[in-house]
């Protein structure tokens, strides 16, 4: 048995004299900063993507695979505001990598570049999953992933600095092509305004307030909390008096509470990609947005 | 074992540094440019992004809902001198658990035939019972370290450290190393606290081969491969008082081990991991409790050496790698433990029998787990626990302890309800045979409550 520990052993060791990285390792938590990441660091990145669009981000694991790939990163690109809280503070603390400690340059979070809203006034778990700085879900709203652009594109140049011409370059088409997307999305979207609308969970204030859609219900009693009948009926009653054009949810939250209120309340059921991946056309970030603002043109009809 | 396990982590730590690349010559003139040239361009983004934050903030403080979302970039600076002393505070954290066991036998007769138990074994209490409540620590002590402490509080008012350590955390090449007392890295379940465990008690091979959870007091190294599949190796040294070791009263190490652990997906839906571990620990004349031919439970005490060699293995399986509606998990472990030694048999002189004698065995045992979350919030789990006492050598006592062969077994079945990641009840039932005619129908209710500081989960 002892042989076979050191068998393990000396395997490992040979594993080590791996050739030193000539890409810079980025170990994004979530898809859509996978795909700025990438957007912006192109062939000098190498990016991994801890989580995909149909996983719940308030409810990962800090799984084995996500230990071994912190320890080789160079940069970590988080949400923060706490998104992560219930496992990327173990898998950094597991990977044993100073590189990504908070405060490191390696450390990056996306929402301390953008003015949150919805921090709460009241910090009690008897109000659900509260997020104490604000909601986290920042990247449904396209201007604050240019927000986030420009500062993850400092970064990228700060840890990175042999390749800070190319991030440069590389940002300055990025923005440009991005701002051009964005004045488009708002023509698009501009019927959308004041559109009435109930969502499952708290995932869209960003999105809502971009377009300037009014939110009439939440589905979920809390953040957080499952809806249960009496609670969903509460919201239908709601709907009753002031009626919702569509119900929003994200592509990894379960139907069963859409599916409820659509039946009743003649609402549509409208199912957005949320991030990057979250549907066969959100391929990539302004793949995201032409089809959350197709579905959302399609449930306004 | 040791010494040869920490040449090989220098060995590691050598290899692993890259060769620098600083073999400075003349000054060159384009090298400096260049670098100049990439410092201006580093500031100017960055300057960039400073303006860019100013807008956000202009943006944000000029929205109509500014009151409900004021700029996240303010300076945290401001805060007023009475809340910068709590500011340095320890997240605390707070677990409250309770029980009731329905045990159709009395619990004070708990013993598993051929296994010398001592520690925190058996089903506990009859009737309602506070459990074990927890009080946890934890912060950055200064750049290099940081701290942690768990007090366990138990049902009679005692005070125990379940855990305190210090962490390394400003290491390089994947090495993280913890001393003070900790739960042991071998295994799956032992280093997770009780409270994360998918049923109410410990598996039977804990309780007969480490008495519930190894803990050491002493020092661990953890090295992570740099490899994409994760690779961990670890080993630790500490005083072995705790079972299968004990306190000595002796000068040196009492207690070894090493692991290593592997682990990684397949897909988007599946996750691993696997161990191997070895646990090596010294005892002098070790409290324990073992039952004679005759079915008595007799005081004992081993002085010797222990050996116990651990497979584990875990994989989870959720659709998509969506955990939140539906789940799978299974997990197994298998036991081998070897000791020699010397056994005293009547330690206590109870039955005025007390005599001394050489003692070796090599035991084994396992146990297979299925949790399956149905629905959101609720989940089912199945476990089945064997062991395998063997044919432990008694010497001159053989007289009084070989029995005939007996495995015990234990088959287990609950039921969970999740409403919050801070709170759980539990439902079990086990059908537990520990000893030869001693089948214990056991009935449990269980809530587990935890407060405060948002802990984070081993997988």
């Amino acid at each position: 048995m002892k042989s076979l520990l050191m068998g393990t052993m000396m395997a490992a060791l040979a594993l080590l004299a791996a050739p030193a990285q000539a890409v810079l390792n980025v170990f994004a938590t979530v898809p859509e900063w996978g795909a700025l990441a990438e957007a912006l660091g192109g062939d000098a990145v190498k990016v991994y993507v801890a989580t995909n669009a149909l996983q719940d981000p308030h409810h990962v694991e800090a799984k084995p695979s996500l230990i071994a790939r912190a320890r080789n990163a160079d940069l970590v690109v988080a949400t923060g505001a706490e998104l992560e809280i219930g496992w990327l503070p173990l898998v950094l603390q597991q990977a044993g990598n100073p590189k990504l400690r908070p405060g490191q340059p390696g450390f990056f979070e996306a929402a301390s570049f953008v003015a949150l809203r919805d921090k709460p006034t009241r910090l009690d778990r008897a109000e659900g999953d509260v997020h104490p700085a604000g909601d986290p879900h920042i990247q449904t709203d396209p201007r604050n992933i240019a927000r986030v652009a420009t500062a993850l594109a400092a970064r990228l140049a700060e840890v990175d600095p042999a390749n800070a011409d190319g991030y440069r370059a590389r940002y300055q088409a990025f923005d440009a092509r991005w701002r051009a997307a964005i004045a488009r999305w708002e023509q698009q979207a501009a019927p959308l305004k004041g559109v009435p609308i109930v969502v499952q969970h708290k995932a869209f204030t960003y999105l809502i307030a971009w377009l300037g859609l009014r939110e009439v219900a939440t589905l979920e009693p809390k953040p957080g909390v499952e809806p249960t009948t009496a609670s969903l009926s509460e919201v239908l009653a709601l709907l009753q008096r002031d009626p919702a054009k569509m119900v929003l949810r994200a592509a990894y939250q379960g139907d069963r509470a859409s599916q409820w209120i659509a039946e009743r309340a003649k609402v549509v059921p409208v199912v957005l990609p949320f991030t990057v991946g979250g549907d066969d056309r959100a391929t990539d970030l302004y793949g995201l947005f032409d089809d959350t603002i197709a579905r959302l043109q399609k449930g306004a009809q | 074992m040791t010494p040869r396990l920490s040449a090989c982590v220098l060995c590691a730590l050598a290899l692993s540094h890259p060769f620098a690349a600083t073999a400075a010559t003349d000054a060159d003139l384009a090298e400096i440019r260049e670098q100049i040239k990439s410092l201006k361009d580093t500031y100017e983004t960055r300057i960039r992004a400073l303006e860019a934050r100013l807008q956000a903030a202009e943006a944000a403080a000029s929205a109509p809902s500014a009151a409900a979302a004021p700029p996240a970039n303010a300076p945290a600076a401001t805060a007023s001198s009475a809340n910068t002393l709590a500011a340095f505070n320890p997240a605390i954290s707070l677990v409250l658990q309770g029980t009731y066991a329905h045990l159709s036998q009395d619990p004070n007769q708990f013993a598993i035939q051929g296994f010398q138990v001592s520690g925190d074994t058996g089903p506990g209490r009859r009737g309602l019972g506070l459990g074990e409540s927890e009080l946890g620590f934890f912060a950055s002590v200064d750049d290099k370290f940081a701290g942690s402490l768990t007090l366990s509080l138990t049902p009679d008012n005692q005070v125990s450290v379940e855990e305190a350590y210090g962490l390394m955390t400003a290491l390089p090449y994947g090495l993280t190393p913890k001393f003070g007392r900790f739960f042991s890295g071998i295994g799956y379940l032992n280093d997770q606290h009780q409270h994360a465990w998918d049923f109410q008690d410990a598996p039977l091979v804990y309780q007969a081969f480490l008495g519930g959870q190894f803990t050491e007091d002493g020092g661990q190294i953890k090295w992570v491969a740099p490899t994409d599949t994760f690779v961990e190796l670890g080993a630790e040294a500490g005083n072995g008082d705790a079972f299968p070791g004990s306190p000595r009263n002796s000068n040196g190490v009492g207690s070894y081990t090493v692991f290593a652990h592997m682990g990684g997906d397949v897909g988007a839906s599946s996750s691993w991991r696997a161990g191997l571990s070895y646990l090596e620990a010294r005892s002098s004349d070790r409290d324990g409790t073992l039952s004679n031919v005759a079915g008595q439970l007799v005081d004992t005490g081993f002085s010797g050496t222990s050996r116990v060699t651990i497979v584990d293995g875990v994989w989870k399986y959720a659709p998509n790698g969506n955990a939140r509606e539906t789940n799978f998990k299974l997990q197994g472990e298998y036991f081998w433990r070897r000791e020699r030694g010397s056994l005293t048999y009547d330690r206590d002189g109870a039955l005025g029998l007390a005599s001394t004698s050489d003692y070796s065995a090599s035991q084994t045992g396992w146990y297979l787990q299925g949790v399956w979350q149905f629905a959101p919030m609720w989940r089912v789990g199945l476990r089945y626990d064997r062991l395998d006492p063997g044919n432990p050598d008694y010497g001159a006592n053989a007289v009084y302890l070989a029995a005939a062969a007996f495995n015990p077994e234990r088959s287990t079945v609950m039921l969970d309800y999740t409403p919050s990641e801070f709170s759980r009840f539990r439902v079990q039932y086990a059908q537990s045979k520990t000893r030869p005619d001693f089948t214990d129908n056991q009935f449990f209710l269980q809530y587990i409550l935890t407060l405060g500081a948002h802990g984070a989960h081993k997988f």
